[in-house]
């Protein structure tokens, strides 16, 4: 398979946690250094607290803009558990970056499932390359929450091959200008937790 | 050129733009929603609507089109079954304006009722059928789509998918082409689908077919690409990405020109290869005809007609028709045994009250398309069936018609309503009928993503309009029994479902509530549970509510999601739970 020349991300969450946000910068980043991107977003029904993907593609030429099983380089998650969830998507040498956060799902809340309480060890069994930060705390002390996503991003961008000042400049065009410096101290932080 | 990183769903609204498209309606339904939000973008130069339902809109282009003017028409797959009744007739009569009409189906069923394979209705109504495999193509083919409908006059089917509207990829902005002069010149025998003139339109529509046959076999739409002659793969729309991943070495001949079949170019490409795979998306659509053809190929017997194809899907196909194990090996597995995380009712949705109030009462529950399908789940498990659109009014009369010893109550919002479930409620007015009908009105169409409708005082080019009242609809049908409720007053909303699901005569309720998503306010204080209070007895987690977590100890509120919204308050017995004190 040619999977050799295409680079794959994928970030996974809770609906609401901004993934798509994040993608956008990934994909803008990837542009700017002079890629082909294919990116691939959930919308719809699953955005409501629904597990939720989003997948990017770069490279000299990319077809399919979803990642194979086994092929991520890199995979992102907002949610603690959901990196186990989608942990087959990740190549042997991949990069986990997990946000500690706990969202606790309502099949868990009803009783109807238990919400794992190994979780952090079985993301430390599980993953050789595992960067395990609590990245909400870190956006609640930026001021803002919602920031959580681009904190995460910032300490995964470290495993990709995308230069630092390409990823500053993908921040800054894709969020609100009003966020725009939130935003450069949320990824910087989540880059200087690796 | 420009190239921009673009959704299949931004591609096509730029498409139409450049082809001179000068009117654009539709219905919002996931995967197709913001092909019409992205045409806004060009408001000075398209004019583009919401219609109340698919039929309205694509009978609106036809009337557009009927002028001269260029349209595009745009709904998910089972919006082109609401549509199918014009379409069928307007395939007769074709076009002055050209008119695309995308339909974006949803193998996989993301955010679906169904996965209908809607490249059936191109054969079936004899109209020309595109399928892009990229954003890039999604463009294209919207310009080459309204050249073909006014060379042919005939409406094209533009088909996507969810993979196709919701995957960026770069796309080269062009120029917009000039529109038509538009004036309607009088033909009734072009018109006027009388038999004596139907039957006439009957014979060109069909003879039309073979000239488009002609037309798809030269078309560049479609392309072989030989690279050896040991595999060949027919395939079209997603389906060609993934076969370019699993099999880089296979030939392929990518049709983007579906319907009518480019029999020679199929016969051709078959003789070129040792084996003939086809590689298709949902039902074996080109499988059936190339295998009519009398060609040899393999298909359905290794890849799956059920849910969306992947690259691991062919490459498990290729090793199963080289008699070989699949390789199945990851790097990693997933973790199987955690907890599912499905979507739920926002925390403050005004319908969970609504669900609430009608889970004290043994009655069934006939529900339909929206986000209040979620209370079907536990822990509000109050609803009982979903079939389609408005669908929910009229199986409710169906339930209380059967002699059905329950209570009847048929639920859905106010989109839903004004696309087809005025007629349901009419039915069941006039036919004397005695079901409960809700409607959870909150003032927007939610699920897709808060489009506008008839209900909500503002048009898709973002003007003021009138705010269609669905209690005065209600009267007008002839419902005698029609309240208005506030489903934040949660005493007042079980007395009144409670009175009106025991009347003895049809009532129509409708719980008017904003989305709170739609909002983005606090519905007042945050909520807090005190510990000491609070004896673990778990009634407000049967709210369903995902801010309120409850683990193995006594719940509690989570404040980043708690919106204020107060109906746990209400339900906790203790009175436990109160608003979190503000800091002075």
């Amino acid at each position: 398979m040619n999977t050799d020349q295409t680079t794959s991300v994928v970030l996974v969450g809770v609906g609401g946690q901004g993934i798509l946000l994040a993608s956008e910068i990934v994909a803008q980043a990837a542009l700017k250094s002079g890629y082909q991107v294919k990116t691939n977003e959930v919308h719809g029904m699953a955005q409501r607290g629904g597990s939720v993907v989003a997948q990017i593609r770069y490279g000299k030429e990319v077809h399919s803009p979803l990642v194979t099983r086994g092929t991520a380089r890199a995979l992102g998650a907002l949610e603690r558990i959901e990196a186990l969830r989608f942990a087959d998507y990740l190549a042997p040498d991949g990069l986990v970056v997990v946000n500690s956060q706990m969202l606790v799902p309502v099949t868990v809340s009803t009783g109807l499932a238990k919400y794992p309480e190994d979780a952090e060890q079985r993301l430390r069994n599980k993953f050789k390359r595992l960067i395990y930060i609590d990245a909400a705390q870190k956006a609640v002390e930026l001021g803002d929450i919602r920031a959580v996503n681009v904190v995460t991003l910032g300490a995964l961008s470290t495993g990709l091959d995308l230069p630092l000042e390409v990823w500053h400049e993908a921040v800054a065009i894709s969020v609100k200008p009003r966020f725009k410096d939130l935003n450069m101290k949320a990824f910087d932080i989540g880059r200087s937790c690796v | 050129m420009l190239t921009e990183l673009m959704s299949g769903n931004e591609a096509f609204a730029r498409g139409a733009y450049e082809a001179g498209v000068v009117v654009a309606a539709g219905y919002p339904g996931t995967p197709s929603t913001e092909i019409l939000e992205n045409v806004v973008k060009y408001k000075s130069d398209i004019y583009a609507e919401w219609s109340p339902n698919e039929k309205v809109a694509l009978e609106m282009a036809a009337g557009a089109s009927m002028a001269g003017a260029r349209s595009i028409v745009t709904m998910k797959h089972v919006g082109l079954n609401v549509a199918a009744d014009p379409l069928m007739t307007l395939a007769y009569i074709g076009v002055q304006g050209g008119m695309v009409i995308i339909v974006a189906d949803d193998p996989g069923m993301h955010s679906s009722q169904n996965e209908q394979d809607s490249r059936h209705y191109a054969r079936f109504a004899k109209v020309p059928l595109l399928e892009p495999s990229d954003s890039q193509e999604a463009k294209d083919f919207v310009l080459f789509g309204i050249e073909l409908s006014e060379k042919y006059n005939t409406p094209v089917i533009v088909r996507s998918n969810t993979r196709i509207s919701h995957s960026r990829t770069p796309v080269e902005l062009g120029s917009r082409r000039e529109p038509h002069k538009v004036g309607f010149e009088k033909d009734p025998s072009k018109y006027v689908t009388v038999p004596l003139w139907a039957r006439e339109m009957r014979k060109s529509l069909e003879h039309k077919l073979p000239v488009l046959v002609e037309e798809a076999c030269k078309s560049s739409l479609n392309r072989i690409e030989m690279r050896g002659k040991t595999r060949g793969v027919i395939t079209s729309s997603i389906a060609y990405q993934y076969v370019r991943d699993a099999w880089p070495k296979a030939s392929v001949l990518k049709l983007g020109f579906v319907h009518p079949f480019p029999d020679e170019l199929i016969r051709e490409f078959a003789g070129r290869v040792d084996e003939l795979v086809i590689v298709e998306e949902l039902d074996d659509f080109l499988e059936q005809h190339v295998k009519s053809l009398g060609l040899r190929c393999k298909g359905r017997e290794f890849i799956p007609g059920i849910g969306e194809l992947n690259t691991t899907i062919l490459l498990d196909a290729a090793a199963k028709m080289e008699g070989k194990a699949p390789s199945r090996e990851v790097a990693l597995e997933s973790d199987t045994d955690l907890p599912a995380r499905p979507p739920v009712l926002c925390p403050g949705c005004p319908h969970r009250s609504v669900f609430y109030a009608l889970g004290k009462h043994d009655v069934i529950v006939a529900g339909d398309i929206g986000c209040y399908s979620l209370g079907a789940f536990k822990p509000l498990n109050r609803l009982d069936s979903i079939l389609c659109m408005g669908g929910g009014i009229s199986m409710a009369h169906g339930l209380d018609k059967s002699c059905e010893p329950k209570k009847v109550v048929g639920m859905l919002g106010d989109s839903t309503f004004f696309h087809s479930g005025i007629t349901g409620l009419l039915d069941i007015a006039y036919n004397k009928g005695k079901s409960t009908i809700i409607v959870v009105d909150n003032r927007t169409t939610a699920m897709t993503g808060h489009q506008e409708n008839p209900g909500t005082g503002r048009t898709l080019m973002g003007d003021e309009t009138i705010s269609a009242s669905i209690a005065e609809i209600g009267r007008a049908c002839g419902i005698k029994r029609v309240r208005e409720i506030n489903p934040y007053d949660m005493a007042n909303t079980q007395k009144v479902v409670t009175e009106e699901i025991n009347a003895d005569e049809a009532s129509l309720i409708v719980s008017v509530a904003p989305c709170v998503l739609r909002e983005r306010k606090p519905l007042g204080a945050k909520r807090h549970i005190h510990e000491k209070l609070c004896k673990n007895c778990r009634a407000c987690l049967k709210l369903g509510c995902p801010a309120i977590e409850g683990g193995e100890g006594k719940p509690r509120i989570n404040p980043l999601l708690c919106t204020g919204c107060a109906m746990c308050e209400y339900v906790c017995p203790f009175g436990a739970i109160a608003p979190v004190e503000e800091k002075k």
